[in-house]
Parts: C-alpha cells; structure tokens; sequence
C-alpha cells in the first residue's frame, strides 16, 4: 500500500504535538534517545518530539512544517505537522498541498460543550476552509481532550453535533469523527480502555488513517504533460530513431503510443511513438506517473512546454488570462499592479497582477474588498499572463490548476494560486 | 510498545519477505527520487551530487541510474574528503563512480587546512563539521549552482524542517526561519548569484525504507554495513573502533565484537553496532527492533547539544 500523507491542524494548545506524539510513541516510531531527549523533570514531553527549531523550542510553538515518519504494519505515513496559528497560515497552505488527508483538531475544553447549539471555534472552521480550498481528499475530525471535560459522551454528541453542522453548511465532506485524548492515548493508536467511552464504537484514529486512500489523479481528462527535461542524444543508436525523449510527470489522462498530440506554445502536432515508465522501461503511464516521451517526428519542444491530446483542445484552456484563488505567503503584501515570476507546471511566465477582486475572510470565506492581501491573506485575483498557459479550474485538475508566483526581485515563492 | 505495530511488522518480514520488501510505497519513494534527480538537471546549470560510499549515497545513486542509465548521469559527482575515512567505503565508492562511467570530484578537508582556511582546535579534532568549509571552497571552485545530497528527514529534527529544494544565501547557509515555502511540486529554484541550493531527492525515505530498497534492488555497499570482527572499547555506552585515529584511551579495554556500521561518516566520529547481520534482509528486521535511532546509537557528534544539527546546517554543513 502507498504511504499517505497526513497534515495535523491545531495549534500546540489543541494537544496537536501530544498528538502526533502519541502516533509516534505508541506506533514505536519514536526511538529511546529521542524519548531521553524529550524527558522534563523526569516527565516524557510528547510535544518536544516534533518542535525541532531552537526557536520552536525557545517559544513553545511550531513555526514551520516538519515532517514525521512512521508505519504500521498495514502502510507507512507521511505526517506534515503544520503549525495552526493564522499568522502561520501559509505554512499550512504549504503543507496541505501535498497531503491525501487532514486531521482537524478539536479542543473540547476550549467549547461550551454544555450547549447543544454551540459553535465551534474560528480556527476550526479556518482550517477546514483551508483544507476544503486545497482539495485536501480526506477530513478527520478528533475531538480531543475528552477526559477532561466532566460528561465525556455529552460533551461528544454536542461537539460532534456541531462539526457535523458546519460541514454541511461549508460543503466539506468529513470522512469520521472521532473522541481521542492524545494525552492518555485513548482512539489514538488503542482504543479507549472505557470500550464505550463516548459512547463510540468506532475504529480508532490510527484504524481510520490506515484505510485512506491517497490522492487519486483528477480522473476522466484527456492526457496533457508538462515536459520537465529533454533528454538528448548525440548518437542514433541510443534510442529508437535516436529521437529525444521528454521526461516529465503526466499531469492528466494517460501517455500512450499512438496519441496525437499538440504542443504548447507551438502548435505543432506529432504522434506519440514511445511511452517510457519513469525507469526507462516501455509501457503506458496514468497520471501522477513519471514517464518519457518520444515522438514520431522532429517538433520544437523544450522544458517547461506542455503536450497534450490533440483531441482536447477544446477541454483544456490556452490563456493569457487566469481567474484565480490566492494565498499570499510573502510578508511584502499582494499589490495590484505589480509584475511576479509564475511557474505553472515546469514553465516559467511573468504574470501581473491586474486587480484583487477581494479578499476572503478565512473564517468564513466571506468576500470583502481590499485593495491589498497581508501575508496569510486569502483573495481572489485577475492575473495577466505574459504567454498563455494550459489550465483548468483547481476543482478539476490540482496539476493544471496550481501555480506559484515568484518576487522578481527578493526571488521568494510569494503566493500559491488557484485557478477558478 | 505496541503490539499491532512493530512485532506485526517483523513477523510479515520474516514470513513474507518477498511481499514487504515490494511494498509500493518503495516505487512511490523510487518515483519521488527520480523526478526530484532529473528536475536538477534541468533547472541548474552546474549541479553537483554529493557521493560518500555511504547507503544513502548510494541509494541516491541507483535511482540516478535508473533515471538516466549508466554513463549518461549528467552531473558529477562530488565527495569532500575528510581523509579520516574507512578504507572500504573510500574503494567502494571509487569503483561506483568508475561503473557508472561518472565524473568524480574530491576535495579534502586537508587541501583546506594546508591553505589555512581550517584550523583545528586540537589535532585530535574531528573533522566532520571542517567538511561545511571544504565543501563551501568546492563550491566556489567549480561555481556549483546546486548540491544533491542523501540526507533524510527522519534522521534528525532539524532535517524534518528542512524543504527538499533548499535555498543557501551566499554564505552557503540555511536560514530555517525563511525558507520557501514548498507548494505541491511547483519548486522554485530562482538564484540570486553566487546563492545556491541544496536539494534532497531521499527527503522521504526512513532508514527502513533504505534498507529495504537495497534488498530489493540488490544494492552492493561498502563490506563494513554487513556484521564483521572489530576491534572496539566501550565509551560512554557507544561502541568505538579502533584505529590508528581513535585509539584506545587511558585505562580502556580492548575487546572484539561482531559489529557493522549503521551509518559511515568520519572515523573520528562514527560508531560501529554489535550485529551479527549479514544481508540487507537481516538489517531490514535488525532496524525493526531497534530502540535507538541512527544517529543516537553511532555519532558522538550529535550528542554536543540538542541544536547542534541545526546550528551545524546554518553554517553551510549538509
């Protein structure tokens, strides 16, 4: 089974770090020099084992993604633990761009969980906004903290009434609920020793992330193909026809021999006459796929163009003109006007920013108008492109979709758009 | 401990190796790899790829011969030498690089203390944190623009911060807390002049998933990696060997035990295990069983301080 990549959303206060502490000590992933290493006073500190940056540890708080391994006997995990306060917005955005699945922290002791009609706190619908806007594929809610609030299964039924509340209202499919208490290690790896603590029967956290699927490549779309690096030859003998081969990853549909294709930004047209696994061997490769392609006849092609089916021109938009969602992740703010490098795929355009059409408030989605976007700012914006690009809305194609834009000058990776 | 966990594990192992060893998520890692070797040789101009003998080295190696097959690598390949280093790994990685029909590059850490450029506290002093340095004047030397390197992230908590495509101002050093941020797999490799990056293609691999991908791939290594007879003293709970460079100290007993080497480094600093492993296979369930990390149970370096990897890393180390 393929390992899946998770992100954890919280802030340290949700018991996140304990969290993920209590996946990696419980899983054994955690070795007994690291455990010696995150020992207080003779008490094992589970958030410690992730806060990895002298001033993480100095602050008490997670600035920057980190990564944790671990595996089951049933799958290895990926685990990008992000760090939940907005100012680190961007950081999350980071993380949940590669990630199959998220699991969204809930603070029980922090809600009125006495009220049947309570509302959740604005980080939580923050995140799961966030997650909703990245296309994360799978949404876990633990509500953790359960063994410290006086009526653990009513405090569950009224928290888990409101979760189940928002989501319908936001449109987020959630794939469980689940009571954990990251601190005594209940329906985190082991079930409760209570079997019906909250009154849940269910499988554990690590039970559910175990059967997640990971990411699926945005399915039914004609093949188009982002060439990442020729491959040349200077002899014939090297290869069929002595031909170059295109490398790259197929970013929609498959490559297979035979296909008529189109090249941007030429035009021209040739047919598919090899299709290459990501290690050379012969073979059709799906998308999400590493692969080498060669064609039938001699055409303009260099890294950072894009082949793609003949036959879906029509499907795919060549433009010169985006609509798109961004998250500004450059502490200098979004203005409009302004000129950014944009690499979408493997090519590189200059793209201005002709206008911020608003900015969303990231608690609710709410549009508001703004005549800039602060980092950590979400928005949408119209982008003018120097040369057209091969693009699809992200809800359809998270590789056609995605672009980051560039500072021309400090050469920092300002923001992450999404086309509309 | 837990029991749906490790013993399952090692009993899948023992009873199917065949099946485990083919896990798919070794292809996704092999996939990752491969993309991440062959987006370098596009988007650098003068790339290099740091090559030790160690396993993670050579990892690295294997899939850079998958991505563009034997002769046709296209960077060199670079090794700072600390001339502190074990004989077998130094052989091994000569011959490699020779079937790979590659370019091989060495600069020694000693070549810089001749120029004055390190200077030792003590004679004695390892010499693994001088590599920063060396590697620092080769970087100079040929105006490398990137540095592929076999670091992982699971091997320490700096490391797990760490982006794949990891930017050096320069100074050649790591500024943790600007780092760019590193979105789906658009990665920005803009430079400045003499800036250069980083690049970790094995970011994602664990220390088990090395070991099971030289198994299944049937990777040779260095002979050191598999359990032989060596001749050790017991310090401060490691397993020190012998040798002309480390020496047994005041007081300390030689004894002589099966040991391999988990991770090969500087000899100054670097451990061997006890182990009577002698196949990747063998390793595979040795690393299952293991309480003590890679680094934990064979650096005497990293034990300095907690920040120590952190610290070493701002100053241009890998």
């Amino acid at each position: 089974m393929e390992a899946l990549k998770f992100i954890t959303c919280g802030s340290v206060d949700d018991g996140k770090s304990t969290l993920i502490g209590r996946l990696l000590v419980d899983s054994k992933a955690v070795l007994q020099d690291h455990l010696a290493g995150v020992q207080r006073q003779g008490e094992t500190d589970l958030a410690l084992l992730t806060d990895g940056l002298s001033a993480e540890r100095e602050q008490g708080i997670t600035i920057d993604v980190a990564y944790r391994y671990f595996s089951t006997e049933a799958r290895k995990f990926i685990i990008g633990d992000a760090p939940g306060h907005e100012q680190y917005t961007r950081n999350m955005v980071t993380a949940a761009s590669s990630a199959d699945a998220a699991v969204v922290l809930v603070d029980a002791t922090k809600l009125p969980w006495q009220d049947a009609g309570l509302a959740l706190l604005p980080q939580t619908r923050r995140h799961s906004l966030l997650l909703k806007l990245l296309r994360v594929p799978s949404i876990v809610f633990a509500v953790n903290k359960l063994d410290a609030v006086a009526d653990s299964a009513l405090a569950y039924a009224h928290i888990r009434g409101a979760l189940d509340r928002f989501a319908a209202e936001a449109g987020i499919s959630v794939v469980a609920t689940v009571p954990v208490s990251a601190l005594k290690g209940w329906n985190v790896v082991d079930a409760a020793t209570d079997e019906h603590w909250c009154g849940y029967t269910g499988p554990t956290l690590l039970q559910i992330l175990e059967d997640l699927p990971v990411t699926q490549a945005d399915a039914g779309l004609p093949l188009s193909f982002p060439v990442q690096w020729v491959e040349k030859f200077s002899s014939s003998s090297d290869t069929t026809q002595g031909r170059r081969v295109f490398w790259g990853r197929v970013a929609t549909g498959r490559a297979s021999v035979g296909q008529t294709i189109r090249v941007l930004p030429s035009g021209q047209t040739a047919v598919v006459a090899q299709v290459l696994t990501h290690v050379r061997a012969p073979g059709e490769v799906n998308a999400n796929h590493g692969a080498g392609i060669v064609l039938d006849r001699e055409v303009d092609v260099s890294r950072g163009d894009w082949l793609y089916a003949d036959s879906a021109a029509e499907t795919l938009q060549s433009q010169r003109q985006v609509r798109a969602t961004v998250a500004w992740l450059d502490d200098e703010p979004l203005v409009p006007g302004r000129v950014y490098w944009a690499l979408h795929g493997h090519r590189w355009v200059k793209a201005k920013v002709q206008r911020i059409v608003h900015k969303l408030d990231i608690h609710t989605l709410a549009e508001q108008d703004a005549t800039q976007l602060e980092p950590n700012a979400i928005g949408h914006i119209e982008l003018a492109l120097q040369e057209p690009l091969l693009t699809l809305p992200y809800s359809q194609s998270r590789t056609l979709g995605a672009l980051v834009l560039v500072d021309t000058a400090s050469h920092k990776t300002s923001g992450a758009v999404m086309v509309l | 401990m837990n029991a749906r966990t490790d013993t399952a594990v090692l009993q899948s192992t023992q009873n199917a190796a065949e099946h485990h060893l083919s896990n798919a998520h070794l292809d996704a890692l092999e996939e990752e790899t491969i993309f991440i070797l062959r987006e370098v040789a596009a988007a650098f101009e003068r790339p290099a790829l740091l090559f030790s003998g160690g396993k993670d080295s050579l990892v690295m190696l294997k899939c850079a011969e998958k991505a563009f097959g034997v002769g046709r690598i296209p960077y060199p390949l670079l090794m700072i030498d600390t001339g502190h280093n074990f004989p077998e790994v130094t052989e091994f990685r000569d011959r490699r690089a020779k079937e790979l029909q590659a370019e091989l590059i060495v600069r020694s850490v000693e070549d810089s203390m001749k120029r004055g450029t390190v200077r030792l506290a003590h004679p004695g002093e390892s010499r693994n944190a001088h590599q920063s340095v060396t590697l620092l004047e080769a970087i100079e030397e040929f105006r490398f623009d990137a540095l592929i390197g076999g670091a992982r992230r699971d091997e320490e908590k700096a490391r797990a911060k760490e982006r794949i495509f990891s930017h050096r101002d320069s100074f050649g050093q790591w500024q943790p807390k600007a780092q760019r941020p590193e979105l789906w797999t658009l990665f920005n490799t803009r430079l400045q002049p003499g800036e250069h990056f980083r690049v970790f293609p094995i970011s994602n691999w664990t220390e088990l998933d090395v070991w099971q991908y030289i198994a299944r791939e049937h990777i040779a290594l260095p002979s050191i990696y598999y359990t032989h007879r060596r001749e050790v003293v017991e310090r401060r709970g490691l397993l020190v060997p012998v040798t002309d460079l480390t020496p047994p100290r005041e007081g300390e007993q030689v004894v002589i035990r099966d040991v391999r080497f988990r991770t090969v480094g500087d000899i100054t600093c670097t451990c061997p295990v006890a182990s009577d492993a002698a196949t990747p296979e063998d390793i595979v369930i040795e690393t299952l069983k293991a309480d003590l990390s890679e680094r934990g149970a064979t650096r005497m370096d990293d034990k300095t301080s907690e920040a120590s990897m952190e610290k070493r890393k701002k100053d241009g180390y890998f």
